[in-house]
């Protein structure tokens, strides 16, 4: 710690953080309510469409909050504002941040592991569960994938030397021109830069647009949707957070391009860039998991 | 950057505040008001609960106010009141100007009166008979939340994602200021316990809190999208989710818990004029409770049928969780042994913190015991437990903590009469309230329910005049604190306050200046 240690820069008051917090207590009111008035799960019953309003209201703010914060801190750091304390202070705050997302990705893994190594097998009778199976369902048969549930349900296994093991090539090919692309910002080569930054987000979008065709093909031909039962239900909310986080990965890094058109990324000053790196190869991580224990094992 | 600019006028201060002593403050009045809110659902419980039979509320509606009252408590007061603390003091502890990222901080506590919002509206519509808030009890369980949630459920769910998302992002602050912020030669091993214990709780929260979110997500789309988590029928199981919850929720007690010895390490050294005894030995000890806070959690559910190895492992580990507390609890009496001692109201409250946490952590290990809580589970033992460890634990070392810095904050020492009056009230009433509740939970007495068989009626009509007590008692709190912070009452303190206090944050002026140190202090 020998720089800069005899100033600290702390910035000013700001309003966005409490409009964003707003525009989160709208997306949370809004969402709950939405879903009320239109799964027609049937489990409440509400009337009413305030919630298509609250919601997309509540997602619009936060959007614009993140434009208008992001924007003073990148100003800030235009400016020279920042201490490479500061700059420290960014990149711990992120890594804590992937820390955080992976423990979420762990809950969901954590029930995957759970219910085919322990629950499945106890409805299909073995260890200390056996009357569970004996008085409930006698004639379920364990397996995995679940391709047909205790209560009857059934669907079809997604195989994963399709388009998944497709997109796994994409993502990996994506991590990689990625770090060309990085590799090429250090050593001030924009064109380089430009280029593989280009090609890894052609790549990430080409494998939404891969996961998107899986999915209609697991609703329309396999019967495999949310609600087909624990292997629906794992497939589909691991693969779609996945995705989700893909797309703010994309999008992250859309930006950083764009920033990089401007010229506002330089060799020694690109904390954002790396930041979004980071995020993007942690979700390219999370999908080997994927890989191998939701599609291939 | 040297600007010395003082805060906004007006509302915009606190609305847009960067400032940590700012949002500090503001945290703590958010816990303190949730604190008395809370407690006023739990006067409903205790006074439904006076006399056997149902005199006040029905049996929905008692479970509404059991449910409510754990959630506001543990994430709307406990939880708060550290990250509070946590803001006004880790940076004026290792010599910082502020908390690393300012504009978050803002974020983060901004979150929160929202997201109780959402829950309170809940409340308040269950106490006008428009609909039910959540009943299904703070741990949630499916399928009670699931397919049998009200349809507050779904508001309670998102609720939770705010409060994990503000925990979170405060939680990534303070490791950050921590690792990043120190002042030049505070080492690792030179800071203060409390801001150590905080380090390894933010660990936690962010090891944690997005588990719990997980666990809601999951709730909500069981609830709405048909997928089958906790659905035997899909091939799920309902145990799963006390799997998550679990795995969520006993590292979140030692969230509500190491906090509270980091402060009682910073008050029991001041009042018995001697460093504190096993420093290291303290960090150490944290450390490997955090660690084994993650192996511990199907201690709570050694009833649902776990294989016999899964009951038997979870029982030694948490057996094991013993040792280190047990080594804090030591190092705090050794601390005090032969010491210069003197008994202002934070080192009352300290004290009683030790004794009282240390009878909660001996239920906890009869708890542990897995043929004999088959027994135990679900009684008012395990209420009598948590609320000792949380009540006369938690919520008295945050108390103390107060009493403690809250001259730092003001500039003014508070009525200390009345803290007295405080301090002896609440620690008559708080074991004339959980006491009892040991013996009708070894009795059977089970926990959950708006009334009970008769041989438990004496005893509850004591532990509800105890409820009552403990509760009219923390308005003392309130008045003391209305009167030295808007009243602007007491005299002036020096800086150092207490003369046996040591430490960064007593060499500041009090009340401390609006950039806490703009230049870094050095420590030696
Ligand atoms: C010596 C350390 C401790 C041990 C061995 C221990 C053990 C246990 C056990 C075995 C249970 C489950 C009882 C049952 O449901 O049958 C339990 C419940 C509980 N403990 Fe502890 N505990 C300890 C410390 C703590 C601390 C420090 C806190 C919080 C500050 C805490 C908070 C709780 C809570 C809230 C519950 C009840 C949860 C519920 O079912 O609502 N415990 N404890
Ligand atoms: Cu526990």
């Amino acid at each position: 710690m020998a720089e800069k240690n005899t100033q600290y820069y702390v910035p000013e008051q700001s309003p966005w953080p409490f409009i964003t917090a707003v525009a989160l207590f709208l997306v949370a009111l809004g969402a709950a309510t939405f879903i009320q008035q239109n799964s027609g799960s049937g489990i409440v019953t509400n009337e009413g469409s305030s919630g298509s309003i609250i919601l997309p209201l509540g997602l619009t703010l936060i959007v614009i909050m993140m434009f208008v914060w992001f924007r003073d801190t990148i100003k800030e750091s235009l400016a020279n504002m920042n201490s490479p304390q500061m700059d420290r202070s960014y990149r711990m705050g992120m890594l804590w941040f992937i820390f955080s997302e992976v423990m979420f990705f762990g809950a969901f893994f954590g029930a995957l592991f759970y219910v085919r190594i322990l629950a499945v097998p106890w409805l299909g009778g073995a260890g200390e569960e056996a009357m569970t199976h004996e008085l409930l369902w006698p004639n379920f048969q364990a397996m995995w994938p679940l391709t047909q549930t205790p209560g009857g349900g059934t669907t079809e296994a997604m195989p994963a030397w399709g388009l998944p093991f497709l997109n796994t090539v994409l993502l990996v090919s994506s991590s990689i021109t990625l770090t060309i692309a990085h590799h090429a910002l250090v050593a001030g080569q924009r064109n380089k830069l430009l280029l593989n930054l280009f090609i890894t987000l052609v790549l990430g979008f080409a494998f939404l647009f891969f996961q998107i065709e899986e999915y209609i093909h697991a609703y329309t031909e396999l019967g495999l949707t949310l609600d087909a039962g624990i292997y629906g239900s794992t497939f589909f909310m691991l693969t779609g957070f996945h995705g989700m986080h893909v797309t703010i990965g994309a999008t992250m890094l859309t930006i950083m391009f764009l920033r990089a058109l401007k010229g506002n990324l330089t060799p020694d000053n690109h904390f954002a860039f790396e930041a979004s790196a980071w995020y993007w190869h942690f979700v390219d991580v999370v999908w080997l998991f994927l890989f191998v224990c939701v599609y291939w094992l | 950057m040297g600007e010395h600019h003082g805060p906004m006028k007006g509302i915009k201060r606190w609305l847009y505040a960067t400032n940590h002593k700012d949002i500090g403050a503001m945290y703590l009045w958010f816990s303190f008001i949730m604190f008395l809110t809370g407690g006023a659902l739990a006067m409903v419980i205790r006074a439904e609960l006076m006399y056997p039979g149902l005199q006040l509320v029905d049996p929905n509606f008692f479970n509404q106010m059991t449910t409510t009252h754990g959630l506001i408590m543990v994430f709307g007061a406990v939880m708060p009141g550290f990250v509070g603390l946590a803001n006004y003091m880790v940076p004026l502890m290792i010599g910082a100007p502020d908390m690393a990222l300012p504009r978050l901080n803002n974020w983060s506590f901004w979150i929160l009166p929202f997201a109780f919002s959402l829950l309170i509206f809940s409340i308040i519509q269950s106490f006008l008979g428009i609909a039910d808030a959540p009943n299904f009890g703070w741990t949630f369980y499916a399928p009670l939340s699931t397919k049998y949630g009200p349809a507050s459920t779904d508001f309670f769910i998102f609720s939770v994602h705010m409060m994990g998302i503000s925990s979170i992002m405060g939680a990534v602050n303070v490791i950050v200021t921590i690792f990043n912020l120190r002042a030049p030669g505070m080492t690792l091993m030179k800071m203060p316990l409390f801001v150590w214990t905080w380090l390894i709780t933010a660990f936690l929260l962010i090891a944690v809190m997005p588990v719990l979110a997980g666990a809601v997500t999951m709730m909500l789309t069981d609830r709405h999208f048909g997928t089958s988590f906790f659905d035997a029928a899909g091939g799920g199981d309902p145990v799963l989710f006390q799997h998550v919850f679990w795995f969520f929720g006993h590292p979140e007690v030692y969230i509500m818990i190491l906090p509270a010895f980091g402060i009682v390490s910073a008050i029991i050294p001041t009042f018995a004029r001697k460093p504190l005894f096993g420093y290291a030995s303290m960090v150490y000890a944290t450390a490997s409770i955090a660690f084994l806070s993650f192996v511990v959690w199907a201690h709570h559910m050694f009833t649902v049928g776990l294989p016999l190895a899964g009951n038997l492992f979870y029982m030694y580990m948490t057996m094991l969780i013993a040792v280190p507390t047990g080594v804090k609890v030591f190092n705090w009496v050794a601390t005090m042994w032969r010491g210069s001692m003197s008994f202002e109201v934070p080192m009352l409250f300290a004290i009683a913190f030790v004794i009282l946490f240390t009878i909660g952590g001996f239920s906890g290990l009869m708890l542990a015991i897995t043929p004999v809580d088959q027994q135990y589970h679900d009684t008012y033992f395990v209420v009598a437990h948590f609320h000792y460890v949380l009540v006369s634990g938690a919520v008295f070392s945050i108390i103390a903590g107060v009493y403690y810095w809250l001259p730092k904050w003001t500039g003014r020492m508070y009525n200390i009469g009345l803290a007295k009056l405080h301090f002896w009230c609440s620690l008559i009433f708080v074991n004339l309230l959980f006491f009892p509740m040991h013996f009708v939970g070894l009795a059977g007495m089970p926990r959950r329910y708006s009334d009970y068989s008769l041989q438990f009626a004496d005893f509850n009509w004591w532990i509800s005049i105890g409820g009552f007590g403990f509760g009219l008692s923390q308005l003392i709190l309130l008045w003391i604190l209305i009167d030295v912070c808007f009243r602007k009452k007491g005299e002036a303190v020096s800086d150092q306050v207490w003369d046996g206090a040591d430490g960064l944050e007593w060499t500041l002026p009090s009340p401390a200046p609006y950039h806490s140190f703009s230049t870094p202090p050095v420590v030696k």
